[in-house]
């Protein structure tokens, strides 16, 4: 399978990566090649098997429902590019 | 102080047992040398010789004191994905060239409390995606015995500082054989455990259902040791096995007389270099007269591990990379106007190429329309594999092959053509599909002196068994007792 | 309008009851400083991993046995993937293909005492999202993440209600189950319930659906009422102008009553979902399942059911006292202490109602307590007091003036005269001075009689028992 690159620069947009035209041949050709790999598994007829994520069958483990956790703002947001007011602060969102 | 910078942790926790030395000087001894060769092999990203030595004195107060924590005052430098409260935490990124983590991973906890003193953050692949250690923002490891070549990757911080007398022991991560195959590339012994007996809690996530945490060091029986203090349940990962600790040394001296090994005809086609096949058919031959038989098995679907592998990680790291936009940590572009144009530009710069590429194809195949030929497809291909490895262990105890098709090449010979980059790990991403565990020890060199490892593949929670396997072969051959000259 | 016809579906975002995170241990509690609720996996801070909250998953679990749902005891987790910044991981994680409840109902009552059945499509449980504050700061959005995390269940019916009433009175009976069971506090000023209202409009007699459009984040009765109404007027007269509608999402304007659309996003539908590889399947075991079984409070169909069979109840009584718990444990509390059932119904959708709404109280909140009122109605049945005198005891209650239904007839002495001898004094009193009243009683006139009897009444001071003042003039007259 082969991708347009109208392809590559919709899923760079889903992606919220900014791609500019040279970007999108390169990454074109690249991933044509990583693509024709991956696409040699559609080869194998699958139909009735359970999908697998883990190799052991693991079941969801649950938490008591119980606070645990204490106020660490100040330190939380050390490592924030923007914060004010105990808000962390983006470009304004209009709606 | 003179100190063999080669001392295995063994030898170094018994030298400071006997008080021959102390953690100060050890840390001192370590630090000063990672100084000395961070010039020449890139393998640190972050040294803080304050705190190492402030861990390091506690270490001794604490021996003072009578602890017996059983690797206290070892050092131990970590890849630079495990979180340590206080130190700046890259991944390798720009992305997070400026991180400070505000919490400690598990497995570094754990380690801590075992008693091992922290030497540093170890260079790596960005988001450990590579096999070469040539896309972290920080510039490449070298592998320390031929400088030209690469370290393996993505661990290839970890596996240089070792090989290079840095640190008696590290840690990395294995998604597809990032702990492996550099520890092959630096004539290394690795482990990657078990789907969930390492906690994920605190290392930054890939490939959630893949990734795992494991030790480097020179022997088996390090590493046996190393595993025992990292592994262990944690109520903070949803993933992991709440199960007892385990003592993985316990087995180790174990004789191999009746284990069989499984040789899968898949491991031993054309792909793989006449050296490698050479080495690898001596070290069995030694295996063999440990006592062990080989027996060939069958996994016909282990060749489609490479494509299940490149949908399951890209897309799961798609999704674990997008917590990456700028708002609450990591890099933030300097001019945009307005949210989606911020977001677009910190991404596009926080991130390497390697890194976005995998994002898009994450992304793709996740897309509307795509999931079910893709992810699920992968899914079930990863049931497939799982059951070929299954049917193999009916009939023998260990599954063994080389670790990878090649040994550690030039720098740049791969670089721009990741298809032939991500076939580099065509041997080891199947254990990390199904979740067992694998390690790799050295047996051999090839014609260039370079080095060759052997992978075990164990049956899931065989940890014990598989160090002791490596081990038995550590005590008959002597090829993981060869170092650099640097 | 009748040529029209009117498709709705909903779906309610509850905010569970439950003290922690649905994946972390921060507190859920509404109204803290920004960002101090926080925790590191609420921030999705590099390698923080979610850990489930099995006090969400017990609240969904009774939620899907409440209504007759089937409980999927092993359901999945998926990641949703969408960017914004109230959303830290970039994905929310909810279910997709599997929820843990799928199917069952609720039954709704219209005003006109006609009911109907709410078939759901499937209830799952999710992650809430943090806020953003748009004004506090010149050219930037804040975000707020102490709300992200919070446990919901998103509650979704299929397209079956066909007028605005009846979507009210859905997400109303939605709206007391969820308290009933303890799940839901139900604040809507405060979120914790929101509705999502999917409305299309179709030719009546046409078989496929009209294109909806959604109207997001209904937070009261009476914004959902406007924001359909002004929808299904807008759309009707959309399709009558030969405009099509185009599938959107919009926001009620409380101010202008109008609905309008939200800018656009061309990748707003691609959320890329997969199932969520931190989290492994999500088992509900028979063990859990009957003990929350067991513990599950009588619902309030079945409340009403036996409302009317146990205490001869009407069917609409019996429906009005079961509909939310506090007044069915305020009746049968009542009932418990010795009083007359049919009376206790009728005091507590009469007289005690029509306070509690003049004075905006909740029943919990009501000065005359159901023992009381037991103690009131029992004064009636026994004859000590008339319905009328009741009255006068059960406001003396109400504020305070006296502790006790018989401190309040004995300080006042307002104990009813049933001696026949004292009664017929005053009858003949009343008697004397009523000649005309006879006449026409005696003419024929039985309205007369009345007023007879209530002239006795009044010269008792309404002390007399009614039904024997009643038996005493009829005597006299014939």
């Amino acid at each position: 399978m082969s991708l347009s690159s109208q392809d590559i620069e919709r899923i760079a947009h889903l992606a919220r990566i900014r791609v500019t035209p040279a970007d999108v041949l390169d990454v074109q050709a690249k991933l044509d090649g990583i693509f024709k790999l991956i696409d040699e598994m559609q080869a194998v007829n699958t139909q009735g098997i359970e999908p697998m994520s883990h190799g052991l069958d693991m079941v969801l483990r649950l938490r008591d429902d119980v606070v645990t956790e204490i106020d660490h703002r100040e330190k939380y947001q050390k490592n924030a590019p923007q914060a004010a007011e105990g808000y962390f602060l983006v470009p304004k969102v209009i709606e | 102080m003179s100190w063999n910078t080669f001392a295995t942790v063994a030898e170094t926790v018994k030298e400071l047992d006997d008080k021959k030395v102390s953690a100060v000087e050890l840390a001192t001894h370590y630090l000063d040398r990672a100084d000395a060769l961070q010039p020449v092999l890139n393998a640190y990203v972050t040294l803080d010789r304050e705190k190492t030595l402030a861990e390091a004195k506690v270490a001794d107060e604490k021996r003072a004191a009578g602890d017996a924590a059983p690797l206290l005052g070892v050092p131990i430098a970590h890849k630079d994905i495990y979180l340590i409260d206080g130190w700046r935490t890259t991944c390798g990124s720009k992305m997070l060239e400026n991180f400070v983590a505000p919490y400690t991973s598990t497995v570094v906890k754990n380690m801590t409390a075992a008693g091992m003193v922290t030497l540093g953050k170890l260079n790596m692949d960005e988001f450990a995606m590579g096999s070469s250690n040539e896309t972290s923002y920080f510039g490449p490891v070298k592998n320390p015995w031929d400088l030209s070549r690469v370290p393996g990757g993505s661990s290839g911080g970890s596996a240089a500082s070792v090989a290079a007398g840095l640190t008696p022991a590290s840690t990395g991560t294995d998604t597809g054989g990032s702990i492996r195959q550099p520890a092959m590339f630096c004539n290394l012994t690795g482990l990657k455990p078990t789907y969930g007996v390492c906690s994920r809690f605190g290392i930054i996530a890939f490939a959630s259902s893949l990734d795992q945490a494991g030790p480097f060091a020179q022997t088996a029986e390090d590493c046996a040791l190393l595993l025992s203090a990292m592994a262990g349940f944690d109520t903070n990962d949803a993933t992991s096995l709440d199960r007892p600790k385990e003592n993985y040394s316990r087995d180790l001296a174990k004789p191999l007389t009746g284990l069989r090994i499984g040789l899968p005809k898949e491991f031993f086609g054309e792909g793989v270099a006449p050296g490698i096949a050479k080495a690898v058919d001596e070290a069995l031959a030694v295996y063999r007269k440990l006592g062990a038989i080989t027996v060939e098995v069958s996994l016909p679907n282990v060749k489609y591990s490479v494509p299940a592998y490149y949908v399951v990680a890209p897309a799961e790291a798609s999704s674990n990379l997008s917590r990456f936009d700028g708002v609450r940590y990591g890099h933030r572009a300097a001019e945009y106007t307005d949210l989606m144009d911020m977001y677009k530009r910190s991404r596009a710069e926080g991130f390497g190429a390697e890194v976005k590429r995998r994002i898009l194809i994450g992304t793709y195949v996740l897309s509307h329309g795509y999931y079910d030929a893709y992810y699920l497809q992968a899914g079930k291909l990863r049931r497939l594999i799982a059951e070929d490895f299954k049917r193999a262990y009916e009939v023998c105890d260990v599954v063994m092959g080389p670790t990878a098709p090649e040994t550690a090449f030039q720098f740049g010979s791969k670089s721009d053509d990741p298809v032939k980059m991500y076939l580099n790990d065509i041997f080891t991403i199947c254990a990390n599909l199904t979740g067992q565990p694998a390690m790799s020890h050295p047996c051999g060199v090839d014609e260039n002196g370079q080095h060759v490892g052997m992978q075990i593949i164990g049956n899931y929670l065989d940890e014990a068994r598989m160090l002791n396997v490596a081990h038995q072969f550590q005590l008959a051959t002597d090829w993981h007792k060869r170092h650099p000259n640097i | 309008m009748a040529q029209w016809e009117i498709v709705i579906g909903l779906e309610t975002h509850t905010q569970l009851t439950t003290a922690s995170k649905i994946f972390s241990g921060s507190s859920t509690a509404f109204g803290a400083a920004p960002n101090t609720q926080a925790s590191v996996v609420d921030l999705a801070m590099p390698g923080a991993l979610p850990v489930m909250n099995i006090g969400a998953v017990e609240r969904a679990v009774k939620f899907g046995l409440a209504i007759g749902a089937k409980i999927n005891q092993r359901s999945i987790f998926a990641r949703k993937n969408y960017f914004y910044p109230d959303l830290p991981k970039g994905y929310q994680i909810s279910q997709f293909e599997t929820p843990i409840v799928q199917g069952g109902g609720l039954t709704i009552t219209l005003d006109d005492g006609t009911t109907k059945f709410i078939e759901l499509t499937r209830a799952h449980l999710e992650e809430d999202a943090g806020k953003s504050v748009h004004e506090q700061f010149d050219s930037e959005s804040g975000v707020d993440l102490n709300r992200a995390g919070t446990p919901l269940l998103e509650i979704v019916t299929e397209p079956v209600m066909r007028s605005g009433k009846e979507a009210i009175a859905y997400a109303k009976t939605l709206h007391n189950l969820v308290r009933y069971l303890d799940i839901c506090d139900g604040n809507m000023q405060e979120g914790s319930f929101r509705c999502d209202v999917n409305v299309s409009v179709r030719p009546m007699g046409q078989k496929e659906f009209g294109t909806r459009r959604e109207i997001k984040n209904l937070n009261s009765f009476k914004f959902m009422q406007q924001a359909i109404d002004y929808e299904v007027r807008w759309q009707i007269e959309q399709i009558e102008d030969g405009k099509k509608i185009v599938q959107a999402t919009v926001l009620f304007n409380p101010d202008t009553g109008e609905t309008r659309a939200m800018r656009s996003k061309e990748d707003a539908m691609d959320y890329r979902y997969f199932p969520d590889p931190d989290l492994p399947p999500l088992v509900v075991s028979d063990e859990m399942l009957a003990r929350i079984k067991a513990g599950m409070p009588e619902l309030p169909e079945a409340k009403c059911s036996r409302f009317s069979s146990q205490y001869g109840l009407s069917h609409y009584d019996a429906l009005l006292l079961s509909q939310d718990g506090a007044t069915a444990s305020y009746f049968e509390t009542a009932v418990n202490s010795g009083a007359d059932a049919k009376l206790v119904a009728n005091w507590i959708l009469g007289e005690v109602s029509a306070t509690l709404n003049r004075e905006d109280k909740t029943i919990e909140q009501s000065p005359v307590n159901a023992v009381r009122l037991s103690n009131l109605v029992a004064r009636i049945s026994d004859g000590t007091i008339s319905h009328k005198i009741a009255k006068t005891v059960f406001e003396a209650l109400w504020s305070g003036e006296a502790a006790s239904v018989d401190a309040v007839i004995e300080s006042k002495g307002l104990k009813q005269i049933s001696d026949s001898g004292a009664i017929e004094k005053i009858v003949d009193e009343v008697l004397e001075k009523s000649a005309a009243q006879i006449a026409d009683y005696k003419a024929g006139k039985e309205k007369a009689l009345m007023s007879i009897v209530g002239m006795v009444m009044k010269a008792s001071q309404g002390k007399a028992n009614p039904a024997q003042v009643n038996d005493i003039v009829r005597r006299k007259l014939a």
